[in-house]
């Protein structure tokens, strides 16, 4: 067993030796040689000849097989060729080799596997160590903070406690200055009191010892009396004087009074009214919605109802007992305040359904919005236009009334404004004369019509007239036309007379006609 | 506007008669009295002493001459110059002299207040009123002139006397709840007695005038109070300037405020125009002053100024008073209703030089002016809203809704303008300097008329740069 001891640590000697990594695996055999402190030797083929030897031969392929087994190898054993023989089986040799390789590369496989699992595992541990000592710096000086401000808070409330005390001092001070204050005036009041009875006594005792002096009498010196202001007589003083003074000054004092409650009287009239009207109107805004505000729901009614009461009550006749009782002006008071909180609130719905309701629907409340800035912004250029012009005017008039001091521009302005008047006036002037001589000529020649006219009205008479005689002439029954053509002549003289008449007076309308057309 | 030329007066005593026909003057101990219109000398009355005291009697007939250190009165009659009436208190002495409303009777208060004697012209007749009061205002008589108000102090209690002017009959006399009654005033219409404390305590009684106590007033406790009180033209409102720097504003219905006045030293977040003097100074030019620079060294301190309109914010110049003296300079001291109760003129007291000019009916801050000196006086047209006030310098300076205007005093020898009378139609108004008197004519329509349209001019010009600004107000706002 010695022996077999020893060929067994020199071999695993061996292992440790010709392994790079010194790795060592926990099992028995490890343990075991830890224990004993043999030299390792490094000669690698001693190490094996010393295992097995010529003789032990069998021994050393029993002893190799159950290790095989042991490694879970069972089905390679190695084999002597023949037994007695020294040489092995190669076959099984080299498969268990094989094996024994395998095994081998895994393991150091595995090996490599667990040397970069432990690397790894180390550097993670090694981060986590140092953040977590990163945290315990931390953490300790977020306590160390937390300290620190606890330190500050409890000087604060000590600072706000000691403030406090001394706002309640300042206040008791205050307080105690007032009442020092509110004695001390006391006291003054007390000694000017004091005072002042003495300064009367010493007054009293001047005024004794002044007019009791002789030498020198008060005295009025008037060269005579005047009459009074008003011109009357002074009067008795009399009770009855006395009580008229009395009458005049509750007469005075009462007309005054009078006088007051009349303009009270007229001013609450004319703010009765205007109530009164206010109601009215809205009432009269609020009544056409009612049937138009969505959700007709019984405060509509109401609302309907309370209206028809007050519209009972705005009854004309009622009016003038409404002024002196109380009851009615707290009624009328309260339907303007009622009436005010609907109009107030229906604004405001309207107010809310303009803002919430889309740009489309609400453009009829956008609208009026819009048209009002319209005017609003028309407006402004309006009042801008004015004053540039109101502006412009007082600029001129500056102008005009500072060039008015200086004569030879103020006679050159005034040439020049009477020039322009004098053309003007010439121009018109020519116009007039021009017409003048158009009217005159159409006269000349309207005239000269009428006279024409006249002269062919006459010459037409007379041929007429000479017509009518030859006519006339032609008619006559008269046999001795020859005979009597003097008397004929005569009678158509008297004939022609009467014509000759006939046509003066044709001549005479036709001239009265000229003269009228004229 | 005509300046008249300069006459001499003393003590600061020139009054118009109250029909506004003559001017009277006192130069050291004559009485000189003058035609308004003309300036010429009408009387000349010489009294037995210097003038301490002069007022005309109420219908214009006779003036009054008091004459405190010899305890003299003398009165004079315009109609009569022959006609003498002197009054000797004696050694009671005379502290203060006065007619009455009916211009026949003449109160006289002695030294020391001892007593206040009511001596009649029309009798010669005398009645003492005992215990009057020594405080800034124991006398009022009312507009109409039918009952005097009397502060009494008896027992170191303070009464009110209220007389008839009549004849001299103790209507009422009731006691007051002040502690230290300073002053009473009635009111325009004649109803109500406005009774205020001392400025120890903040306190305004308001009496009617049968006596009965209608409302008190009492705006904080322990500071000092009323510094100044004054009544509207139409009696509605009554203000009251205190300490604080504010002026608070009674209605006369419910006799509670209704707005009060501040006076801040920024003025901002306003509509008000601010005027603020802005001096021209005329070029005093190189080192060789010729000589007759040196003579006519008077019109060097005769610079033109004219107002300029600040934007706002402004700051005004305030003067802080001394906390430790009585009486100190802060506070409103100074209220003026214009004649149609439209604007109120305050004056506050460490703001020496500005004039605030409040509008009424909107009960908001209407102007101010800011000039460059203490502002010594201020009245307003008896007639119109128009605002006259003076600073101690040769300037007159005017205000009304329109605009506002500077105006130098043209005269010789450099006239510091220290007080202003206007007269009572509104015309003209009456500068005293410290020994002389000038009287300025305003444009009215009958004088020259191309004066009349530079003026019209100026207040157009005047309306116009108003209006510029109000546009500018417009565009900031």
């Amino acid at each position: 067993m010695g022996e077999w001891w020893t060929t067994e640590t020199s071999m695993e000697n061996y292992e440790i030796s010709s392994i790079s990594h010194v790795t060592m695996s926990p099992s028995r055999r490890n343990n075991l040689v830890s224990m004993y402190s043999f030299p390792l030797s490094k000669s690698s083929y001693s190490v094996i000849s010393a295992f097995c030897t010529e003789d032990n031969i069998p021994q050393c392929i029993s002893y190799i097989n159950q290790e095989l087994a042991s490694l879970g190898l069972s089905s390679t054993c190695i084999e002597a060729i023949s037994p007695g023989d020294t040489g092995l089986s190669t076959v099984p040799a080299l498969n268990a080799m094989y094996e024994l390789l395998q095994i081998h590369r895994r393991s150091m496989c595995n090996l490599e596997e667990l040397e970069r699992e432990q690397l790894r595992k180390s550097s993670t541990l090694e981060h986590i160590q140092m953040s977590n000592t990163r945290l315990k710096d931390q953490l300790e000086l977020s306590i160390r903070e937390k300290s620190g401000l606890h330190e500050t808070e409890r000087q604060l409330q000590l600072k706000i406690k000691t403030l406090q005390s001394c706002l309640k001092t300042e206040k008791d001070e205050v307080q105690k200055l007032q009442s020092v204050i509110a004695s001390r005036a006391s006291q003054y009041s007390h000694d000017a009191k004091r005072k002042e009875r003495e300064a009367v006594k010493l007054k009293e005792r001047l005024s004794q010892l002044l007019i009791d002096r002789k030498d020198k009498k008060l005295a009025i010196d008037v060269l005579n009396c005047l009459g009074r202001a008003d011109g009357k007589r002074r009067h008795w003083k009399t009770t009855k004087a006395t009580s008229s003074h009395e009458d005049e000054m509750y007469k005075s004092l009462l007309s005054d009074y009078e006088a007051s409650q009349r303009s009270l009287m007229l001013e609450n009239a004319e703010l009765k009214k205007v109530l009164q009207q206010m109601k009215k109107e809205m009432m009269h805004i609020l009544s056409p919605r009612q049937p138009s505000t969505r959700g007709a729901t019984a405060d509509d009614s109401q609302e309907q109802a309370d209206l028809d009461g007050e519209a009972k009550g705005g009854d004309a006749s009622r009016e003038s007992l409404d002024q002196y009782c109380e009851h009615a002006r707290e009624q009328l008071t309260n339907s303007i305040r009622q009436q005010w909180r609907k109009l107030r609130n229906h604004v405001e719905r309207l107010d809310s359904q303009g803002t919430s309701q889309n740009q489309l629907e609400s453009n009829k409340e956008v609208i009026p919005r819009e048209t009002h800035e319209d005017e609003m912004e028309r407006m402004r250029c309006e009042v801008q236009q004015c004053r540039e012009f109101i502006h412009a005017q007082q600029q001129l008039l500056q102008q005009q009334l500072n060039t008015s001091f200086d004569d030879e521009t103020a006679a050159l302005l005034n040439d020049c404004y009477t020039l322009e008047e004098k053309e003007r006036l010439k121009e018109e002037w020519r116009l007039f004369e021009e017409q003048k001589r158009n009217f005159e000529r159409e006269r000349k020649n309207f005239t000269e019509a009428a006279i024409r006219l006249g002269r062919e009205k006459k010459a037409f008479e007379e041929d007429r007239a000479s017509w009518l005689k030859n006519q006339f002439l032609n008619m006559t029954p008269f046999t001795h036309r020859r005979r009597y053509s003097s008397s004929d002549g005569q009678s158509a003289l008297s004939i022609s007379k009467s014509v000759a008449s006939n046509g003066l007076n044709l001549t005479k309308i036709t001239a009265s006609l000229r003269v009228e057309y004229l | 506007m005509n300046f008249s030329e300069v006459f001499k007066q003393t003590n600061q005593l020139c009054k118009v008669s109250p029909d506004g026909k003559y001017l009277a003057t006192c130069v050291q101990y004559r009485l000189v009295v003058r035609d308004v219109s003309t300036l010429q000398i009408l009387q000349l009355y010489t009294c037995l002493d210097q003038v301490s005291h002069m007022e005309w009697s109420s219908d214009s007939l006779f003036i009054l001459c008091a004459m405190y250190n010899r305890g003299l009165v003398q009165v004079w009659s315009l109609e009569q110059p022959d006609w003498h009436c002197k009054i000797d208190e004696g050694s009671i002495g005379l502290v203060s002299s006065r007619w009455s409303p009916d211009g026949r009777h003449i109160l006289n208060t002695t030294e020391f207040h001892l007593r206040v004697t009511v001596w009649s012209l029309c009798t010669k007749a005398v009645s003492y009123i005992k215990y009057p009061k020594a405080c800034q205002k124991g006398i009022d008589f009312s507009r109409d002139g039918r009952y005097m108000a009397l502060a009494e102090r008896r027992d170191c209690k303070d009464y009110v006397c209220v007389f008839v002017c009549d004849d001299w009959h103790l209507l009422r006399h009731f006691e007051t709840e002040t502690q230290d009654l300073a002053g009473l005033e009635w009111s325009p219409n004649g109803c109500v007695l406005a009774v205020w404390d001392s400025c120890l305590e903040y306190k305004v009684l308001l009496y009617s005038l049968d006596g009965r106590l209608l409302s008190t007033y009492s705006a904080y406790e322990w500071s000092l109070g009323v510094k100044s009180v004054s009544w509207s033209p139409s009696s509605q409102f009554l203000a009251i300037g205190s300490y604080d720097e504010k002026v608070r504003i009674l209605n006369h219905i419910t006799w509670k405020k209704i707005t009060q006045f501040e006076h801040p030293a920024i003025i901002d977040n306003t509509k008000a125009t601010v005027y603020k003097e802005a001096e021209k100074r005329p070029g005093v030019g190189s080192d060789e002053m010729p000589l007759h620079n040196i003579t006519m060294g008077a019109t060097l301190f005769n610079t033109q100024s004219k107002y300029e309109i600040c934007p706002l914010p402004v700051q005004i110049p305030v003067v802080k008073p001394d906390p430790d003296r009585a009486s100190p300079k802060i506070g409103i001291s100074v209220l003026a209703f214009s004649s149609d109760s439209r604007y109120l003129a305050t004056k506050n007291d460490n703001m020496a030089t500005a004039v605030w000019v409040w509008d009424m009916q909107k009960m908001s801050l209407e102007a101010v002016l800011e000039q460059t000196s203490a502002v010594r006086c201020f009245q307003w047209d008896p007639l119109r809203p128009r605002l006259a006030l003076c600073a101690g310098n040769t300037k007159l300076y005017l205000w009304s809704p329109g605009g506002c205007v500077s105006v130098q005093v043209p005269t010789e020898g450099g006239f510091q303008v220290q007080s202003l009378n206007w007269h009572c139609s509104g015309d003209s108004l009456i500068l005293l300097g410290k020994e002389q008197l000038c009287l300025c004519y305003m444009d009215t329509d009958q004088e020259d008329k191309f004066k009349g349209t530079r003026c019209r001019l100026l207040e157009c010009s005047f309306f116009l740069s108003g209006l510029k600004h109000s546009q500018q107000t417009q565009h900031s706002s």
